[in-house]
């Protein structure tokens, strides 16, 4: 047995890890362990890849099978690293369509959250770019499943959660760039309001994300720098760089050597650093190049992010809110944030797109993340930010969640009742479960 | 110009892939050889990708001797690094009753790996240049009760790595023996291992790698095993007969 978490560090539980080191060997532990769930690199925050009586560590099945140059259509096994891709592919002029905000998340656990990106608005998630994928089932057969072959199980496997089969094998559709550089602007919002109207004025921007500074109350409620980016082609790059455009960036990697106390991070820290980032983003130019990796990933810099919020861990509260709602219901939960002085360095807003689909994250409206260090406190928060998430008819995001409740979830998510009948229905139920799916009853 | 060619005997273990990824990397052609090697058609196609080289797949047996020569001749280009991988641990108890499982640990640690380099080492001499690497055991430095097969025949493999960088020492062909703890493969996959002794496969790729550059004659992965060694080694055989290790 060995503790398991996600990224959050909560919660931590007993399971059992097994590690197969070729298909075959997953055929044969998937059909001999019961219910099992499969694990990427551990990425998302709380539950969803966790199941104590078996979980499968695909880290081991990571090759790179094939590539065609006039497609840009890259075939790997699931626990490749997106890290990867863009290492290999970047230098050959490919970069990744969708990719979210850490490049160590594998490609079997971007699929099955059906990840987003700062593009959604303009271009989808990351199914959208998933050609097809070799998914093994409860009788241990491995289906090919693309929008004409077994398109159910397809469909319902983008954003499933690992929950109809263990996704051996990815087609990806890479996105051909000119260079390794983003052309980015930054825009001031002095409240929540201007930050959606910035939004809604740059729908045609490939890549947007705010950064919000949720402790904020009264007429600064929801001020924000919006950061939208473009791909620079090479006459964007200063002339040395022109030559090089896809040099890897220089970048120091931090590690965190220490799990800080819990109460380093407090109200008053809290706003000094919202108070000096906006400032500073506010005064700075609006015009700037940026590395991929700088732009992406800023997060993965630092490595072990993750233990700054101290040994109890952390969750993520993630919602959307659909568009008609968006303002309204972004206020009533920034007011709940700001009076219960919980903010969080990391709060991001971010348009996304309309999208159809049995279990997906997205929909047309907005989606605001942060982080909280779990405690009594900050749990009842949650609790009533997933109130007003309801209310305003928007939902949670799984590969983010690991405490909703379940009575809430299911008022959320009205389509959770029918994923759940095409588990029983096609036999996945009994095969894949995971301590989330348990605890939410999918 | 890509650079000579690496090949490597026994390719179907963790450390072969991380050794196969750590010479591709460097640009250097890469020759897999192993039992049923077309299982390894995948590892071919990630390490072409991932690194631009050309990687090719040979059926090789390590235990069927009469079959050397013909796989050496069948090898695209005679390559300029050859590591042998090849091995078998066995399970001590099996060995100490049945002499067919013993034969089969004492043939596949000593026998094959020993025959397919010596054949090698011929050839790379008459070329004029060549690397060859035995990847052996500290197990091999001093047979303990718990594993002394498997010990006594990587104990051979060492003995023969060394008269043979002693029979080429004045010639430009070079031999290494590299002599790796715990490290932490299928093979060790459930055992409780200390955990600062143990290696991941990379960290052998690396002290391999850096091995043939500075064409090195005995590495340990870990320099804290040549510590450990040198101690069981010097314990008087009165002592040491009574140790459990």
């Amino acid at each position: 047995m060995s503790i398991l978490s996600g990224w959050g560090q909560y919660p931590r539980l007993q399971a059992h890890l097994r590690k197969p080191q070729s298909s075959e060997a997953l055929c044969a532990l998937a059909q001999n362990s019961g219910p099992a769930i499969a694990r990427g690199n551990g990425r998302a925050y709380g539950d969803s890849a966790i199941n104590s009586r078996c979980t499968i560590d695909m880290r081991a099945l990571n090759r790179f099978l094939q590539f065609c140059p006039d497609s840009g259509q890259l075939v790997a096994e699931a626990g490749v690293l997106l890290g990867d891709i863009i290492a290999t592919f970047l230098p050959r002029g490919w970069f990744l369509h969708v990719t979210p905000g850490t490049k160590f998340v594998t490609l079997g656990g971007a699929v099955a959250a059906d990840v987003h990106g700062k593009n959604h608005h303009k271009e989808g998630g990351f199914g959208a770019y998933v050609d097809w994928l070799d998914l093994l089932n409860h009788s241990g057969q491995i289906l090919r499943c693309s929008r004409s072959e077994n398109p159910q199980l397809f469909q319902h496997t983008l954003g499933g959660m690992g929950l109809t089969g263990v996704i051996c094998r990815v087609a990806l559709r890479l996105r051909p760039v000119s260079s390794g550089w983003i052309v980015q602007k930054r825009q001031v919002a002095r409240d929540i309001g201007q930050a959606i109207a910035l939004f809604e004025q740059a729908q045609d921007a490939t890549y947007s994300v705010a950064w919000i500074d949720c402790l904020q109350r009264g007429a600064a409620m929801g001020r924000s720098l919006l950061m939208l980016g473009e791909h620079a082609t090479p006459a964007d790059l200063p002339p040395k760089a022109r030559a090089t455009p896809f040099a890897p960036p220089k970048r120091w990697h931090l590690h965190m050597p220490i799990t800080p106390p819990s109460w380093v991070l407090n109200r008053a820290t809290v706003r000094a650093f919202n108070a000096l980032y906006y400032w500073q983003g506010a005064r700075g130019p609006g015009h700037s190049l940026v590395d991929w990796d700088s732009y992406f990933y800023p997060l993965d810099a630092i490595l072990g992010w993750n233990k700054i919020y101290g040994r109890r861990g952390f969750a993520q509260f993630q919602c959307v809110i659909p568009l008609a709602q968006a303002e309204a219901g972004l206020r009533s939960l920034l007011a709940a944030i700001s009076a219960a002085g919980a903010g969080s360095f990391l709060a991001v807003l971010k348009r996304l797109g309309a999208q159809e689909s049995p279990l997906s994250f997205p929909m047309a409206g907005y989606t605001l993340a942060l982080d909280f260090p779990v405690t009594a406190k900050t749990l009842a928060l949650m609790q009533q930010l997933d109130t007003i998430t309801c209310h305003y008819g928007g939902r949670i995001y799984l590969a983010k969640d690991s405490r909703i409740s379940r009575e809430m979830f299911h008022q959320t998510e009205p389509r959770a009742a029918l994923f759940t009948r095409y588990r029983q229905a096609s036999g996945a139920a009994g095969a894949w479960t995971s301590a989330q799916s348990e605890r939410l009853g999918l | 110009m890509s650079r000579s060619a690496v090949l490597i005997l026994g390719a179907g273990s963790d450390m072969a892939r991380a050794l196969a990824h750590k010479y591709a990397s460097a640009g250097h052609d890469i020759q897999l050889a192993a039992r049923q090697v077309q299982r390894l058609a995948a590892d071919q196609a990630d390490i072409e990708l991932r690194h631009g080289v050309v990687v090719s797949l040979h059926e090789f047996e390590a235990l069927d001797l009469g079959s050397h020569p013909g796989f050496v001749q069948g090898l695209p280009s005679l390559p300029g690094i050859a590591i042998c991988l090849v091995g078998l641990m066995g399970q001590q108890a099996e060995s100490q009753t049945d002499m067919q499982k013993a034969t089969l640990v004492m043939r596949s640690n000593f026998e094959g790996p020993a025959c397919i380099l010596g054949l090698l080492a011929n050839a790379f001499e008459q070329r004029g240049h060549g690397i060859l690497v035995g990847i052996a055991s500290v197990a091999g430095l001093r047979a303990r009760a718990s594993n002394y097969v498997y010990g006594a025949s990587k104990a051979g493999f060492v003995a023969f790595l060394s008269g043979l960088r002693n029979r080429l020492a004045r010639g430009p062909v070079h031999v290494v023996t590299v002599l790796p703890g715990f490290v932490n493969t299928k093979m060790t996959e459930g055992m409780a291992l200390p955990r600062r002794l143990l290696a991941q496969p990379a960290d052998v790729a690396e002290a391999v790698s850096r091995a043939t550059q500075k064409r090195r004659d005995v590495v340990f992965v870990k320099p804290i095993w040549r510590l450990i060694m040198a101690i069981i080694c010097a314990l008087p055989e009165r002592v040491f007969k009574k140790t459990s290790l």
